[in-house]
């Protein structure tokens, strides 16, 4: 088995570069045809709403929604795209996780289909191109999946929005709201000027909190965000409201 | 396959472009920050380029990032020559059943996990990460695939350490 690493070697002398709730055991579900299938059985409403929890009350609806009807620059989707259906049925659904109550989309089945996961970043870059948009910020982890192929496509640089203490250099900081307490996050001040066009990507949008702290960081040095971009929506949890006035562009919403 | 010795035009440009930051994480520690790669869309394509043009027409389904920087170059990889992308993940991120594999830091244990279905058994597999260092990771990470019966063909990084001597572990 041949092993071998890398492209170019630095002659760096000095050391290393240090590296920065289980699921219950009925969430397998079994491949058929290639394909994950998603369970339409046994969900129970939740008693109450957890804030930055992702969640589904119900099966995963097939839609393109697009708030951005103020910006005639930017066309609309109302009508389903025939990718999307695939794309939809590609998400694993996984109820409990990472606590009970929590219904999760889990995205890594759609990286395993490889035309759905082509179709997702061609839907993005379709919309994108063109736009004379220089910056994709893309929210860690699952950001980092969707955002830079985009990126790369419509010739953007990727910017990546991080939790703290992961960027080396000098930071602006956000903190956002968690359900109980708060979270952080970052960016680095000199990857962005003033005036460039900017796109948020993110896998999936629940209360919109994640996001809001993205715009505000990217705000603070002067960049427009264009959009906000995710796969998945979770509508009830009103992370349309929150994001106020700034479009929201998602591929699935689930209601 | 063999180490990529005969310097790609394009190698320079993308050298030029990674910042090193001093004392970061830690004093006495010179960090390979490739953010600033990102930031050049030509230096970034260039980069997924040449790991593209030496991986397409492989026979390679698989393509494995490590979390987090190996999913910014994996992706692009991963779709442009037809692969599936799997993260391999710190523990407790991925919500499906999963197979876990502990390695070495310099203090202490970490751990990776990967989606158990996520590779069958006799794929041919990449795995992709920013940098190596140790290479306590990357074996991790084959570990991992080799335990569902993959074939790990190739680790590819943009960066090697080489006086940590992560080679040792291939």
């Amino acid at each position: 088995m041949l092993q071998r690493a890398l492209i170019f070697s630095s002659s760096n002398p000095i050391c290393s570069q240090l590296p920065t709730t289980a699921p219950p055991d009925n969430t397998v579900f079994p491949k058929r045809n290639g394909g994950w299938i998603i369970p339409f059985s046994s969900y129970q409403l939740p008693a109450f709403r957890l804030r930055n929890y992702r969640r589904t009350l119900l099966p995963p609806l097939c839609s393109a929604s697009d708030s951005a009807a103020n910006r005639p620059n930017m066309a609309s989707q109302d009508e389903q795209d025939p990718r999307i259906s695939n794309i939809s049925s590609a998400i694993r659904v996984i109820p409990d996780f990472p606590k009970p109550g929590i219904i999760f989309q889990d995205i890594t089945t759609l990286l395993l289909d490889t035309k759905a996961f082509r179709d997702t970043i061609d839907l993005f870059v379709e919309r994108y191109r063109g736009k004379d948009i220089s910056v994709v910020a893309g929210i860690e982890a699952r950001g980092f999946i969707f955002g830079p192929p985009i990126a790369l496509a419509i010739g953007a640089k990727f910017v990546p929005m991080r939790k703290p203490n992961k960027l080396p250099g000098e930071v602006l900081s956000e903190e956002y709201s968690l359900e109980y307490g708060k979270d952080t996050m970052e960016m680095h001040v000199d990857a962005v000027k003033a005036g460039e066009r900017a796109l948020i990507i993110d896998d999936l949008v629940a209360t919109g909190g994640t996001l809001s702290a993205a715009i505000r960081l990217l705000e603070r040095v002067g960049v427009h965000v264009v959009e906000c971009a995710c796969v998945i929506e979770l509508p009830e949890l009103k992370g349309r409201e929150w994001l106020g006035e700034k479009p929201l562009f998602v591929l699935v919403s689930s209601t | 396959m063999s180490a990529y010795r005969d310097k790609d035009p394009r190698i320079h440009g993308i050298q030029s472009k990674i910042r090193v930051v001093p004392n970061f994480p830690k004093p006495g520690i010179m960090f390979q920050d490739i953010t600033t790669l990102l930031l050049d869309p030509k230096a970034f394509k260039d980069t997924v380029d040449l790991f593209v043009e030496r991986y397409k027409g492989k026979n390679i389904s698989v393509v494995a990032g490590i979390e987090a920087r190996g999913f910014i170059f994996g992706t692009p990889i991963a779709l442009e020559i037809g692969a599936k992308f799997v993260p391999l993940r710190k523990p407790n991120k991925l919500p499906g059943k999963v197979i876990s594999e502990e390695y070495e830091l310099e203090y202490g244990r970490d751990c990776l996990e990967m989606h158990l279905g996520a590779v069958e058994p006799g794929e041919r597999a990449l795995v992709v990460d920013d940098l190596i260092a140790t290479g306590g990771t990357l074996c991790a990470a084959m570990k991992l695939l080799e335990r569902v019966g993959a074939e790990v063909v190739e680790c590819a990084c943009v960066i090697e350490l080489p006086d940590l001597k992560g080679r040792r572990c291939f």
